[in-house]
């Protein structure tokens, strides 16, 4: 028999995720579909009867009109409108047995769809803790459907779908072609059908409303919010130390053995180019995958919703929404997530102006530049309460988000102009984050980071270590490929103080930007003596750097485009080249701005 | 819904949108301002119909804006200006 390939619709927040992953066993291939990066999770899922049967996660929809990008491939895909991709024989619906009243509705549009169905009515343990009593039998009646309680996130809780699985499958029809009614009768319907099959309303959700007294109060709400994004941070920097200096303890040996190779170019090129650029860039993963894991936790444990509640208020003054909350925040860790991210937000505008302003968040990639020039230009001495170094860091962050704000409020006032926008955001009762989901999650989004050192990273630094070695291996960096393009651009960074080792070193730092700092490190290696080598990159930046140089390349890596990767990005999530041109010259216009009045008025006072 | 607006004057309920409605008063959804707007369609996807019972739980920080309800036995959160789309009838 054919292998029928099942997909898993339902409103957000209904467990659709942690069903797919309990039933497939987390076994999940992810991949895209063809023009738009919404990923696609396809598995597997062996019936009791040893029935093969393709299972495919897609994201929530309410009702089948489609707003968002991610809403309309779901409704693409169910009607078989993806390139490539076959229309799926049947639809596990999914829905939150505590919110039957709300959600119905959906239900019923999905069914006229003309597709055959199965509805899983899920977290049935919750509406039972809150109270609430279900005649499932009278629900699956009124629908003409098979319906069946889960728990997804339990194997206990799954076990009556497995049984009934093969059965429900195998009998179930598409919905016999009635009239297609419109939105307001069919939930009059929708209502009637519910009231019928509860027996029994649910007390409230005291313990989700009794939290929300807390973190959705106007004064104790903002304190929280604060308090978490600070011990989050915190964590982020405090936590990744040790487990990055094992990774870089693990990367000097490897550098240390690669000298043993032979002949010499293959040393160089595998010690001084690829394990060193691809170290300087891997040390970060700890802090993405902390960072990750405090935004997955807020997510799954439904805290999210109320961040973005809390924080529209402001961001609509800027012409964002709260929705934004979510992409900006996971660009704090990379640009590239938050920019996926941004899928959420349905209206068109806000995506894009959000999508504009998310590299300006300081991701993660900065932060071996700022640690590198910070720690060798900066006095680590005491400002009031403060010391310097931090203060510092602060306010490159700072600026970042300040600028984002600015080119907020110019883009929603210009090229994003339109009516205000809506939020609509369902607020789902606080639970437990499910460990199965949590750890796929933080693997998938680990391995994006991983993939991107091994493949665009590893790449780059090859080329940089070719362009920088040859075609003269003797007459130093000025004779190379990396020298002669360094000196062709070189003139425009005069007036911001960047001498012509640092452009040159900026070349592969259009890779990614911590590749910079691999790059100086390489480019003063190999343009310096022995001794200068094994003085270590600080010091040597320190001699070959005035400060108002120093303070310049800080003001500029606040604002450059350096990421290959985000600017595919970009194009590929507005499918637009203008966007993405838009925003790489707006980057670079800031950038050198934001440096030259740095350099000038540092060079000035320092005079 | 006409059944509101049929009953005797002295007997109908005040009609409000959802954006006036005080904090921790019961309402039910009389309808929506401009029935056949997009604005209103999205209402419904996510959930608004009429006859449901609704009550404002908490206000956003900053200008009273978003409003979070309690509808049925959903929570959703919703600007000031979609909230005025709504209007409900203050249950007795």
């Amino acid at each position: 028999m054919k292998q029928m390939r099942i997909a898993l619709v339902g409103a957000p927040n209904t467990g659709k995720t942690t069903l797919f992953n309990g039933l497939t066993g987390g076994r999940a291939k992810t991949g895209n579909y063809p023009g738009v990066t919404v990923e696609k999770r396809t598995g597997i899922y062996q019936s009791k009867d040893a029935q093969r049967y393709e299972l495919v996660d897609l994201p929530g929809v309410y009702g089948t009109t489609g707003r968002s990008s991610d809403e309309k491939v779901t409704l693409d895909f169910l009607a078989g409108n993806i390139d490539g991709e076959a229309k799926p024989d049947a639809i596990l619906a999914v829905l939150d047995a505590g919110r039957i009243e709300t959600h119905l509705h959906s239900v019923m549009q999905l069914q006229q769809l003309g597709l055959p169905m199965v509805l899983s009515l899920n977290m049935i343990d919750m509406a039972e803790r809150d109270g609430m009593e279900i005649d499932i039998k009278v629900l699956a009646k009124k629908l003409g459907i098979p319906v069946i309680a889960t728990n997804a996130a339990r194997a206990s809780g799954r076990a009556e779908l497995e049984t009934q699985w093969d059965n429900a499958f195998a009998k179930a029809v598409p919905a016999a072609p009635g009239p297609i009614l419109a939105l307001p009768e069919l939930q009059a319907q929708a209502r009637k059908i519910a009231q019928a099959a509860i027996l029994k309303k649910p007390t409230t959700q005291t313990l989700t409303r009794s939290i929300d007294r807390i973190t959705m109060n106007p004064f104790l709400g903002p304190i929280l919010l604060v308090a978490i994004m600070f011990f989050m941070f915190q964590a982020v920097y405090s936590w990744a130390e040790l487990p990055m200096s094992w990774i870089e303890d693990g990367f000097s040996v490897l550098i240390g053995w690669s000298t043993l190779l032979q002949p010499n170019w293959l040393a160089s090129l595998v010690g001084k180019g690829v394990l060193s650029g691809v170290g300087a860039v891997l040390i970060f993963l700890p802090q993405i995958v902390i960072l990750f894991a405090f935004i997955l936790i807020l997510e799954a444990s439904g805290y999210m919703a109320r961040a973005a509640f809390l924080v529209d208020g402001l961001m609509s003054r800027i012409g964002l929404n709260g929705r934004a909350f979510i992409p900006l925040l996971s660009s704090f860790a990379c640009a590239i997530p938050g920019i996926m991210a941004a899928r959420s937000i349905e209206s068109e505008r806000d995506r894009l102006t959000t999508i504009m302003i998310a590299p300006l968040m300081t991701c993660s990639a900065r932060l071996p530049v700022y640690a590198l020039i910070i720690g060798a230009f900066i006095p680590n001495t005491k400002v009031g309460w403060f010391n310097l170094p931090g203060l510092v860091l602060f306010s490159l962050f700072m600026a970042g988000i300040i600028t984002a704000i600015l080119v907020a409020f110019v883009l929603r006032n210009t090229a994003t102009k339109g009516p205000a926008q809506h939020l609509l955001l369902e607020l789902p009762s606080y639970k437990l984050p499910n460990v199965q989901d949590f750890a796929i999650g933080l693997a998938s989004r680990a391995w994006v980071f991983v993939r991107k050192a091994g493949t665009v990273i590893f790449a780059t630094t090859v080329v940089l270590w070719v362009l920088s070695s040859y075609p003269a291996t003797d007459g130093g960096i000025r004779d190379s490929f990396a020298g002669m393009i360094g000196a062709l651009v070189e003139p425009i960074f005069r007036p911001i103080g960047f001498s012509l080792e640092t452009v040159i070193a900026l070349v592969p730092g259009m890779a990614a930007r911590e590749v910079v700092v691999a790059a100086l490190g390489t480019v003063y290696a190999i343009s310096g003596s022995e001794e200068q080598i094994t003085q270590g990159l600080s010091s040597l930046l320190r001699s070959a750097w005035s400060l108002p140089s120093a303070l310049s390349f800080l003001a500029w890596y606040v604002f450059a485009p350096q990421c290959f990767a985000t600017l595919a990005t970009v194009q590929r999530e507005t499918n637009s080249w203008g966007w993405m041109w838009f925003m790489t010259s707006y980057m670079f216009a800031l950038a050198w701005v934001a440096a030259f009045i740095t350099f000038q008025t540092a060079s000035y006072l320092l005079g | 819904m006409s059944c509101i607006s049929d009953l005797p004057d002295i007997m109908t309920t005040q009609t409000l949108t959802l954006d006036q409605l005080p904090a921790k008063k019961l309402g039910h959804i009389h309808g929506f301002v401009s029935a056949n707007s997009s604005l209103a369609l999205k209402l419904r996807e996510i959930g608004f119909a009429e006859g449901d019972e609704i009550e404002v739980l908490h206000r956003g920080p900053v200008g009273g804006t978003p409003l979070s309800v309690r509808l049925n036995t959903s929570l959703i959160a919703l600007r000031k200006s979609e909230a005025a789309q709504i209007q409900v009838v203050i249950a007795k």
